[in-house]
Order: structure tokens, then C-alpha cells, then sequence
């Protein structure tokens, strides 16, 4: 019962960003350059979402709150989702949906390249994101695969730190997040017996 | 003297169609207003005056629509106060612009500091509707009022030697707390070669929309230079210094291989992180090219004649 109310709870919470974005359009809200704004608040969920998710295995083990594990597969989808979102903005009122001029993008601008690649990556997370699918791999492979999330994340934080001009705080404080957790990882996984997969 | 005139309406209280219209659909939109108010309730709300008479219409206006005053006084790169450009607007709300001096000096024969009073009696207050292009990619019309650079530079009379002029902004830690994040040096400086700031398309602005410089946009005297990259119209200055050699200027020194000091709007040219082939106008949905020079090209390209604007970006 608990368990069912707090996962509507957090559903929830992962589409507030949602509703705050269609509030503000509602009330013609979105700055003086809405498209800027759509496309900064989109790309800043998503990897919020991202270091999100990160976030939930250390903290299962620091703050003893094993449970926290059945909130991982929502936010990771709610990352994609914004992800998602921020990858149409940009495809339709940058690029009118022009998909070779979208790919001539990815090929000649670094930055877009980094934010392409941490999307792309996490498709085949969002895939076999269900319960079926980790049967149909096995525990292991899908845990292998779903490291790819860290790369994703890399990627993540390398694209917005090279969109901005000067004022790198935000990018920073995310890839300071990010390494923190990634840190987290290589910490625990030095620690244990070599043959058992770290998480 | 007083310079307020009570006879005829004041350019301010003429609405633009546009401004009361958008006022329209605020107050429709009241019960969103609870939380959108803050935004919404800010300098353009407020009264707004004029230190100077109606300004005349100048010949080199563009006729493209201005954008609305909310867009042009709520969307601003202004490092000093913050470098999230809806912001500006709030955190440079109490800037003090008064009293106010400029000081023309270096290679002149007559250095001199100016007044904001003596700035606005120097020539005719003129309305120019100018294209103003961001290097980050929108761009956006506004109705500056001032005159041509030129008007200033000649009452200080440049000497033989002079070949560049050199701009420095206000800069008061005390009043832009947020400095120290912006990630580039301050205060502020730009520069131009002595020809384009002496063309008469290089303004000085004191007004926008018939009123006083509102100090997100650079009160209360700024430069306007428009078939450049925005940052190289430098708001709020105190400082013109005649050169002989090239001046160092904020953003090349923060990044000489993305930003050169000619920085003319150019399509052809990118920037090395992202295209410079269209740009996001203002209150339009679609990306529309950019015009080489800003569209100014018929004016302008004479003075880059022989040069390789790929190399002298």
C-alpha cells in the first residue's frame, strides 16, 4: 500500500518540471525568448534526472534506505522523457525537423555531438528498462549494459559546459555531482573482491 | 534648467500598440499573474521618464517592427549584474546613473569630461530603429534614442596619432555583487578603429523608446554599433580614451580564438561552437537568416575593403 502511494509520489514529482513548464507557456511566461527557455529548462531536467539517478545507490547504502532502489528505473525514464523533450525543441525550432541537417550538426559541433551521444546512450537503457527485459539479459548483462548511464552522464555534463559562454558555475556544480557519485563507484568497487560486479 | 516640458503628451504616455496590448493579455491573465507577476511587474510597469525632449526620427532607422520595450528591457547580457539574461532587469534595478561623467581623453587636443546633462545638449536627440544581433544567436529591433558617436569624439578633436577608440563601462563592486561569477574580466571594455566609430551608424544612446536608458540596457549612456555582435556596443561607459594602437577588449581577452575584435555580424563566419547562419529574432518562431554586416552591408563594407574577415573576425 505505502509503497504503491509513494511511487504515485514521485510519478508525480517527475512530472512537476512538466507542469511548471506548461504553466509558465499558459501564462506567457517564457521569457522573452521562449525557445532559449524551453530548451535550457528541458536539457537542465534531464540531467538533474541523470546525477538523479546516480544518486540512488550510494545513497541506499549511506542513508540505509535499501527500498530507495524501486524509485531508480522512474527517474532514469523520466531522464530520458526530458532528455527526449529537449532533443524535439532543439530538432524542431532549431532545425524545422530537418533530420540530415540535425546529423550535419552532430558531426561538425562538439557540443552538440557530447548532447546527442548522452541521449543515444540511454535508448537501449529505456528499452530494457522492464522487468521483462532484465529477465530476457540476465541480471548481470543488464547490469553491464546499464553502466552505460555513466558515459551518459559524462557525456551530459561535457555538452552543457560547452555551450556556455563564460559562466561555467551550473556545469560545474553538476560535473562536480556527477564525478562525486562516479567516484563513489570506483571507491566501492576497489574495495570489494575482484570478481564481483560493483553496482 | 528644467527640461521637463508639460505641453504636449509626453512620448512615454503614447503607448505602443504592442505594450498595451501585451498589458491586455496581463490582465487577462490575472490569476496566472499571482506567480508570473513578479516578472511581469517590473521597470516597463513602472514609470519611465525622459531627461530629453521627444526625439526626432532619424533617416538611418530600419524599418523593421521594433520589438516590444518588456522583450528589449527583459532579455539582457549585462555580466556585471548577472549572466542570466531575464534577470538583469531586477538585479540592476537600483543602479545609480546620477551624477554621471564621461571622459573623452587620451590623443585629443581637448580632454574633457562630460556631464550626462552636457551629453544630452551635444546635438538633437534622435530615434534610431536599429537591428542589434547577439553572437549567441537571436537578434531583436530597438527604437534607441541618441545621436552619431562622431558628435562626441569630435568635441574632444582626436589628433593625427589617434587611430582607435577605446571604451571603458562603470564598474562598482558594491553595486554588482555578481561580477565575480561572470567569468570575464571587469570593468568592461571594447574598442573601435577610429573610422567606424566615427560612421555615422555608431551611436551613442542615451533612450530607448522616447525614454531615459533603463539601466539593464546600459544607462545612461551606452554605445550602439549595430552591424556588430552585440557585445561590442558597451553599456554604461565612463571612459573614451583615443588610441594609437588596438585596444584590448573584454571578450577577446576572455576568449581571443571565439571572439575577435572586429566582431562584425557575419553568416559566412561561425562561431567555433555553434553556426552564425541564422539567428532567433525576438517574438518570431522561426529562425530567419542573418545578413551579412546585420544588413548594414550597403553602408558598412566600404570600411573592410581589402580585409579578410574570415581572419579579421
Amino acid at each position: 500500500m505505502r509503497s504503491r502511494w509513494l511511487k504515485a509520489v514521485v510519478f508525480a514529482l517527475g512530472l512537476a518540471p512538466l507542469g511548471w513548464m506548461g504553466w509558465r507557456a499558459w501564462n506567457q511566461d517564457l521569457t522573452a525568448n521562449p525557445v532559449e527557455y524551453l530548451q535550457h529548462f528541458t536539457g537542465n531536467w534531464a540531467l538533474r534526472l541523470i546525477v538523479a539517478t546516480l544518486a540512488v545507490t550510494p545513497l541506499r547504502k549511506l542513508l540505509r534506505l535499501p527500498d530507495l532502489i524501486r524509485f531508480r528505473r522512474m527517474i532514469g525514464l523520466f531522464a530520458f522523457f526530458y532528455g527526449c523533450l529537449h532533443f524535439v525543441t532543439y530538432l524542431w525550432l532549431d532545425k524545422d525537423f530537418e533530420v540530415r541537417e540535425m546529423l550535419r550538426d552532430v558531426g561538425k559541433r562538439p557540443f552538440i555531438a557530447a548532447g546527442f551521444t548522452a541521449l543515444v546512450l540511454m535508448l537501449p537503457l529505456a528499452v530494457t528498462s522492464t522487468t521483462g527485459w532484465i529477465r530476457r539479459l540476465g541480471g548481470k548483462r543488464w547490469q553491464r549494459l546499464h553502466r552505460l548511464i555513466y558515459v551518459s552522464a559524462i557525456a551530459g555534463v561535457v555538452h552543457y559546459y560547452w555551450l556556455v559562454k563564460s559562466d561555467v558555475r551550473l556545469p560545474l556544480l553538476y560535473a562536480g555531482l556527477a564525478g562525486l557519485l562516479l567516484a563513489y563507484r570506483v571507491v566501492v568497487r576497489s574495495r570489494r573482491p575482484a570478481r564481483v560486479a560493483g553496482r | 534648467m528644467s527640461i521637463k516640458r508639460s505641453g504636449e503628451p509626453r512620448y512615454s504616455e503614447i503607448t505602443p500598440r504592442r505594450v498595451y496590448l501585451e498589458r491586455r493579455k496581463f490582465l487577462a491573465s490575472l490569476p496566472g499573474a499571482f506567480l508570473a507577476g513578479r516578472e511581469l511587474l517590473s521597470p516597463s510597469a513602472r514609470a519611465r521618464a525622459a531627461q530629453f525632449g521627444r526625439p526626432v526620427k532619424s533617416p538611418l532607422s530600419v524599418a523593421d517592427p521594433p520589438t516590444s520595450l518588456k522583450d528589449i528591457t527583459h532579455y539582457n547580457n549585462f555580466y556585471e549584474f548577472t549572466t542570466d539574461k531575464p534577470a538583469v532587469a531586477d538585479q540592476a534595478k537600483n543602479f545609480r546613473t546620477s551624477p554621471w561623467t564621461v571622459s573623452v581623453e587620451g590623443l585629443v587636443k581637448q580632454p574633457r569630461k562630460f556631464s550626462m546633462e552636457e551629453i544630452l545638449k551635444l546635438a538633437p536627440i534622435e530615434e534610431r530603429v536599429s537591428r542589434h544581433r547577439c553572437v549567441e544567436g537571436w537578434s531583436m529591433v530597438a527604437p534607441w534614442a541618441g545621436y552619431s558617436l562622431s558628435v562626441l569624439l569630435r568635441q574632444a578633436q582626436p589628433t593625427e596619432k589617434a587611430r582607435y577608440v577605446a571604451f571603458e563601462s562603470y564598474f562598482d563592486k558594491s553595486q554588482m555583487p555578481h561580477a565575480a561569477y561572470a567569468g570575464i574580466p571587469f570593468p568592461y571594455v571594447e574598442g573601435l578603429r577610429l573610422d567606424e566609430a566615427m560612421h555615422p551608424l555608431a551611436m551613442l544612446c542615451v533612450g530607448l523608446y522616447g525614454e531615459d536608458l533603463p539601466p539593464q540596457d546600459g544607462a545612461p549612456v551606452r554605445v550602439v554599433v549595430p552591424w556588430k555582435y552585440g557585445f561590442k556596443g558597451i553599456k554604461s561607459i565612463v571612459k573614451v580614451r583615443l588610441v594609437a594602437g588596438q585596444p584590448p577588449t573584454t571578450w577577446n581577452l576572455a576568449n581571443s580564438r571565439e571572439y575577435g575584435f572586429y566582431s562584425n555580424v557575419n553568416p559566412a563566419v561561425d562561431h567555433p561552437r555553434w553556426s552564425q547562419a541564422t539567428e532567433h529574432r525576438l517574438g518570431e518562431f522561426r529562425r530567419r537568416p542573418t545578413l551579412p554586416f546585420n544588413g548594414y552591408g550597403d553602408q558598412v563594407a566600404s570600411l573592410y575593403q581589402g580585409m579578410d574577415l574570415r581572419m579579421n573576425f
